[in-house]
């Protein structure tokens, strides 16, 4: 058991298996091999060494993961599995399943690009293609917010009853060795008691989960999942308010920074952010009004944050490092959809880059701010850094 | 900010070479991030992984490769003849290459400060790897030390006996003598 609190160089991957470790998850159940990361790789060393008091559960694939997540979830185990791109794809209908039965279970998503062409790089799409499962989405920029967020992200799970999927990029974040603090088991203990689930299967007492739900009874299901949804908003700001006071770091759904006086506005997600920080402290420092805006809470989307800080600014420059093929940058879909009921708008611009973990460096970052400038109508999808 | 690329072959352990490295600085209060130059890592083909290292105040936040290195660190001379290597590296910016040969007699721009190291050769003295294999990248790290006086030697040490699971104390002896018998070109040395 970790009995103090100490920094180490760990990697994205480990800094999420340290934070399972931290959350006394009780089962965790996973496909071992690619696309699959290190994050399970650790967890099985802990557990096989007994550091960790936990079943591990290896399956034939992550669609078999995720239904073993929600048998273990079913009966009320704290509950935890990882993937990645096609291993997420492969999940599909089962993550249906668990928030559709309301299961707290969290999962790890390394962002990778989907095949074909196989590719083991950083791109969002595989995730945001899950958008609509009833999962929380979280997108986390550092290795330290990656470890905070699975003990969040099963604080809040459990209070909403909705599953949460920490989101964190391939290479850029997983790969990437970076001090991280991991806390000492007590704290954790204080912040996340064990789950008592208000909702269980017993062994020994016949029921099941999932019946037919006629069209008297579907729509009210549906209903109440929407609802979870919109609490998870209170619940994510309220439970992230206490783990600052016990830990000293506050995620809320949106990160705003240099955003006084700002014209010009960069949205953007995931270890991105960090690259376009740099770039716009630059801006600022040569005078420019630039600000940027990082959406950490992806689901709920945070529509009513995104209008207060949106709203009066001149242009808006969305980076996306996935597509919606047939239309364009996710992100960028959904900030224009919640602009949409406002009376004055700024100029919304949809950049998409980086695609299948093409570097992005703060000099693309300030030359998308040049070209954002200089345009007074946006395009469907402004392509950057595409060889011709 | 210093950024530094590690080039070695799949097996010579360029990745952990830049986990101790970061893990030796940040013992010293300073701002690091590493990562490897996302590939597929297989025994015998190149790879390479970076480092940054900044002020205590300085936080790390960009998330892109290193292109334009202060100091690049190859684990197998012959990589230098394929291209690439010195790319991006800085004018005046250092190699430091694991070679039995004295710097000046390696193929390498004069705009760039040498320093070389038989890493492998200490490698096998100490039992680190196999003859055709010798795991070199502690004792490179002892090199880096002299010829950089970035971090200090017991701060590598320290994350050597952290990081290296077999035999760390074997690759501490090995960085030691590495650190004592690195040779520099005439610009490096001073």
């Amino acid at each position: 058991m970790i009995t103090a609190s100490a920094t180490k160089v760990i990697t994205g991957n480990h800094a999420v298996s340290y934070g399972v470790l931290l959350s006394r998850v009780q089962v965790i159940s996973a496909y071992p091999i690619t696309p699959q990361t290190q994050v399970v790789e650790l967890l099985s060393e802990f557990v096989a060494s007994g550091k960790m008091a936990a079943r591990f559960i290896t399956v034939e694939s992550e669609h078999s993961a995720m239904a073993a997540c929600i048998g273990a979830a079913s009966v009320g185990a704290r509950t935890f599995t990882a993937t990645s791109s096609q291993g997420l794809a492969l999940m599909h209908e089962m993550l249906h399943w668990a928030s559709g039965a309301r299961l707290p279970i969290v999962m790890a998503n390394i962002n990778r690009a989907l095949a074909p062409p196989w590719s083991i790089w950083t791109d969002q799409t595989d995730s945001l293609a899950q958008r609509d499962t009833g999962w929380m989405q979280i997108y986390v920029e550092t290795s330290q917010e990656a470890l905070d967020s699975i003990i969040l992200g099963f604080k809040v799970s459990e209070r909403v009853l909705l599953p949460t999927m920490v989101v964190l990029d391939a290479f850029l974040l997983s790969h990437t060795a970076e001090p991280v603090e991991i806390y000492d088991q007590g704290r954790v203990d204080e912040f996340l008691p064990p789950f008592s689930a208000p909702y269980r299967l017993k062994p020994g007492v016949p029921q099941a989960l999932g019946g037919l739900a006629d069209p008297g009874v579907y729509f009210e299901f549906r209903v109440k999942l929407q609802e979870a949804m919109e609490k998870a908003r209170e619940a994510i700001l309220e439970e992230g308010k206490r783990f600052a006071k016990l830990f000293g770091r506050f995620y809320g759904l949106v990160q705003e920074e240099f955003m006084e006086d700002a014209e010009m506005v960069i949205v953007t997600a995931g270890a991105m952010a960090g690259t376009a920080r740099a770039a716009v402290r630059e801006l600022r420092n040569e005078g420019r009004k630039v600000g940027l805006v990082r959406i950490r809470v992806f689901r709920p989307f945070p529509f009513v944050e995104l209008r207060q800080i949106l709203g009066g600014r001149k242009k808006v420059a969305v980076l996306d490092r996935n597509l919606s093929l047939g239309h364009h940058g996710i992100f960028y879909e959904e900030v224009k959809s919640a602009l949409y009921p406002m009376a004055a708008r700024p100029l919304v611009v949809g950049y998409v880059l980086g695609l299948g973990g093409r570097d992005v460096r703060p000099e693309d970052i300030q030359a998308i701010v040049d070209d954002l400038e200089m345009r007074e109508e946006a395009p469907e999808i402004v392509w950057w850094g595409v060889k011709r | 900010m210093i950024e530094i690329r590690i080039h070695g072959r799949g097996g010579q352990g360029a990745v952990v070479a830049s986990k101790i490295l970061a893990d030796a600085a940040f013992r010293e209060g300073h701002s690091v991030q590493t990562f490897p130059q996302f590939g597929v890592e297989r025994r015998g083909a190149p790879v390479a992984a970076f480092v940054r290292i900044a002020d205590p105040d300085e936080p790390l936040w960009i998330r892109c490769h290193v292109t334009t290195p202060h100091i690049v660190i190859v684990l197998d001379a012959t990589l230098l003849e394929t291209a690439g290597i010195l790319e991006g590296l800085r004018d005046g910016g250092i190699v430091l290459v694991n070679s039995p040969q004295p710097p000046d007699a390696l193929a390498i721009p004069s705009k760039y400060q040498v320093a070389t190291v038989d890493a492998s050769a200490i490698a096998l003295k100490h039992k680190l790897g196999t003859r055709t294999q010798p795991i070199v990248n502690t004792a490179i790290l002892g090199a880096f030390v002299k010829v950089t006086r970035l971090v200090r030697l017991e701060s590598v040490l320290e994350a050597i006996r952290e990081n290296v699971p077999v035999d760390p104390e074997g690759n501490v002896r090995a960085a030691e003598e590495a650190f004592a018998t690195v040779l520099s070109s005439a610009r490096a040395a001073a």
